[in-house]
């Protein structure tokens, strides 16, 4: 499972990069979004994946089990927050890319040159 | 729960909420706005008292105790770098009032001004890597407003640049924590400092480090990542941007610093040399892509970059340091020597900043009031401000003097610093780079002098400029208006005459500031004053047993890089 997760997370940062990298204002925002949930998936693998074992302390014990294992319940939680703050900057982005190609009128990234010169 | 300690990120996110409150109503804003400016710098130094008489503060938020909950961390270096928040924030406030039109202010300039510094606050005095996260966030979130409030093209074109390679790193940020986690099974700085020397993967921790050395390289604008920094930087007005040049490449280089030094000191050690490489190319590409301008700020945009490679050379320097006691501990007298070197490497970096947090803004700040005079920052329309604006010539002098380095001024110390370590560490190279590039600041300094403040305006600016808004589709009503129209050129004036007597202030009182980063150096060389001031006397027992068990040399007495090198316990801190 980690194996495929972290094949996955590779894809998703691969496919990302490319879009971004693609002249059009709407594949930069599908590039972020692909790689905003590439990190995700980074994070929710390197925090180990733990199958059918719950985020709890079993009752009357004072110390988390060592065995049947335990599921971390920090990296999902992690990872909502960070989807929550990446629903916040992509709503931002997107209405961003639509006043800069009513300003613009385009939606080439090569045609923005003029503050560059 | 200390609440000083949380004091400085509390009071911006009062007034900028309370700003929000009175959306409706700019004077209301303005007064809200001018009372949590007027307070920040009191804050600060109740807090920089503090942490000087009794060391580090920490808060534990909701009172549970790291390193199982988020702490606030106040210590040596966090408070220098809050201290010039609240410099900056009080400036910019002052400043916006009188520079920025109406439907900027309208648009919510006020509470947005407030979010980021709450965001910068929040940044510095994290003690947990994911909450560092989360504010960068909210920084970026403030300064991607900020940079497009108003929306003229140039704004939105230099924002899309701005935007997508900062959240770029945002996302490299976000992986490094996950792979971080994944290893150390903690979010706490102190407690990955203390736990990452148990976990053997070398691989990995290099991995993680450069990863985080290529997101915070992005936010700070290092050589190769600077590229967004000046084409967005000229494109809003200067009341915004000078407070992005006054803090917001700052808090990369804070977070690299803090980063590399608490947790990864083997990775800065081990990559010494791709951080001199760095530092280097930073300064040099940036002073010469401000050669090649011709508008005041675009130079000064491009000069950013320069300086930040000057404050990433202060860390490069402690790198090379620590790389050399780790492979050659030789003789006690020479450990000394190279660890003091690098205590007054960070000291310069500490310097640099504060001196390019007021002197950069300043001299945005000028711009902005010679735009408002002349209706351009072009040079080649530009002339006369000597003869007919003798003060605000004098105030530009002094503060580009400054920049350049010129003895006694601020500028002077902070580079002097930067090349007395360099020049006890042996980066001959390094220390020759920034000498040359400060003849080349000195030039561009000297450019904007004669172009815009010396000759003769051409005969034909007025139409040139008439030319020129053509070519930006005309001047756009109430964004930039022309000489005098809703500009207030005292209040702007006003920050523009204080920063310059305080650029002077800082060179000629370099004593006490010297002490005080000389102090946040050595606080960063030896970390253990933080760690323990975070993590309780119990909980490290427990893992400094853990360590011994492991059979890793104990974990206090300085530097960490060479006890892991070394097999004998490194000898006491000179200090």
């Amino acid at each position: 499972m980690h194996t495929l997760l972290a094949i996955a997370a590779g894809v998703m940062f691969a496919s990302g990069l490319y879009m971004m990298f693609r002249r059009s204002f709407v594949k930069l925002i599908i590039g972020l979004v692909l790689i905003g949930h590439a990190a995700n998936i980074v994070i929710f693998t390197s925090g180990g994946l733990v199958r059918g074992a719950p985020a709890l302390i079993p009752a009357g014990e004072a110390r988390l089990p060592d065995d049947p294992a335990f599921t971390d319940p920090l990296p999902p939680a992690l990872i909502l927050t960070a989807i929550v703050i990446s629903f916040a900057i992509i709503s931002y982005t997107i209405v961003l890319v639509r006043r800069a190609y009513q300003a613009i009128g385009t939606d080439d990234l090569d045609q923005m040159r003029s503050t560059d010169k | 729960m200390d609440l000083l300690v949380a004091s400085p990120i509390l009071l911006h996110l009062t007034a900028g909420l309370l700003c929000v409150v009175a959306w409706k109503s700019v004077p209301a804003q303005r007064v809200i706005s001018i009372v949590a400016a007027l307070l920040g710098p009191l804050v600060a130094g109740l807090l920089l008292v503090t942490v000087h008489n009794s060391g580090p503060q920490t808060a534990a938020l909701a009172g549970w105790p790291a390193p199982y909950g988020i702490v606030l961390v106040g210590d040596a270096v966090s408070v220098i770098m809050v201290a010039l928040v609240a410099v900056v924030g009080l400036a910019v406030v002052v400043y916006a009032m009188g520079a920025l039109d109406k439907p900027r202010e309208r648009a919510g300039y006020h509470p947005l001004i407030h979010l980021l510094l709450t965001a910068v606050n929040g940044a510095f005095l994290s003690g947990d890597v994911f909450n560092m996260y989360v504010w960068f966030e909210v920084m970026l979130l403030a300064s991607f407003v900020l940079i497009t409030l108003g929306g003229t093209r140039g704004q939105l074109e230099g924002a899309i640049k701005y935007v997508t390679l900062n959240l770029l790193s945002s996302v490299l940020f976000l992986s490094a924590i996950g792979l971080l986690y994944g290893i150390v099974g903690t979010l706490n700085l102190a407690d990955i400092a203390v736990k990452l020397p148990l976990v053997d993967a070398p691989g990995l921790k290099a991995v993680i480090a450069m990863l985080f050395l290529v997101a915070f390289g992005i936010k700070a604008a290092l050589f190769p990542f600077f590229f967004w920094l000046p084409a967005s930087y000229h494109t809003p007005p200067p009341a915004i941007i000078a407070v992005f040049a006054g803090v917001l490449t700052k808090v990369g280089i804070y977070s690299i610093l803090r980063v590399f030094t608490l947790c990864f000191p083997q990775q800065l050690a081990e990559f010494a040399d791709v951080f001199v490489w760095i530092a280097g190319f930073t300064m040099v590409v940036g002073v010469l892509g401000a050669a090649a301008q011709f508008e005041m700020r675009r130079i000064l945009a491009f000069h950013s970059v320069s300086q930040v490679g000057y404050m990433f050379m202060g860390i490069a320097i402690a790198g090379v340091c620590l790389a050399q006691l780790a492979i050659d501990p030789a003789g006690d007298e020479q450990t000394g020597v190279l660890r003091q070197a690098a205590v007054v490497a960070v000291a310069g970096t500490m310097i640099f900043m504060l001196h390019h947090g007021v002197v950069k803004m300043n001299l945005f700040f000028i711009s902005g009031i010679v735009m408002k005079l002349r209706g351009t920052a072009e040079l080649k329309h530009l002339g006369d401000l000597y003869r007919t604006h003798p003060m605000l010539s004098l105030l530009f002098m002094v503060t580009a003097m400054s920049l350049a380095g010129i003895p006694v001024l601020s500028g002077f110390w902070a580079k002097l610093v930067l090349v007395r370590a360099g020049l006890d560490a042996g980066a001959w190279w390094l220390v020759g780079a920034a000498l040359f590039v400060g003849s080349l600041t000195l030039f561009s300094m000297v450019k904007i002098w004669a172009e815009a403040f010396w000759k003769t305006t051409p005969a034909d600016a007025d139409k040139a400029l008439a030319a020129h808004d053509e070519s930006q589709g005309g001047p756009v009503p109430g964004v930039e208006p022309r000489a005098g129209q809703g500009a207030n050129l005292t209040l702007m004036t006003i920050p523009a005459a204080a920063l310059t007597v305080l650029a002077v202030a800082m060179g000629v009182g370099i004593a006490p500031i010297y002490r005080a980063a000389e102090r946040a150096g050595e606080a960063v060389m030896n970390p253990d004053q933080y760690i323990e001031a975070v993590l309780d006397a119990e909980y490290l027992e427990r893992l400094d047993e853990h360590r011994a068990a492991l059979g890793l040399p104990p974990r206090r007495g300085g530097a960490t890089v060479v006890a892991e090198a070394d097999p004998t316990p490194s000898p006491e801190d000179p200090s």
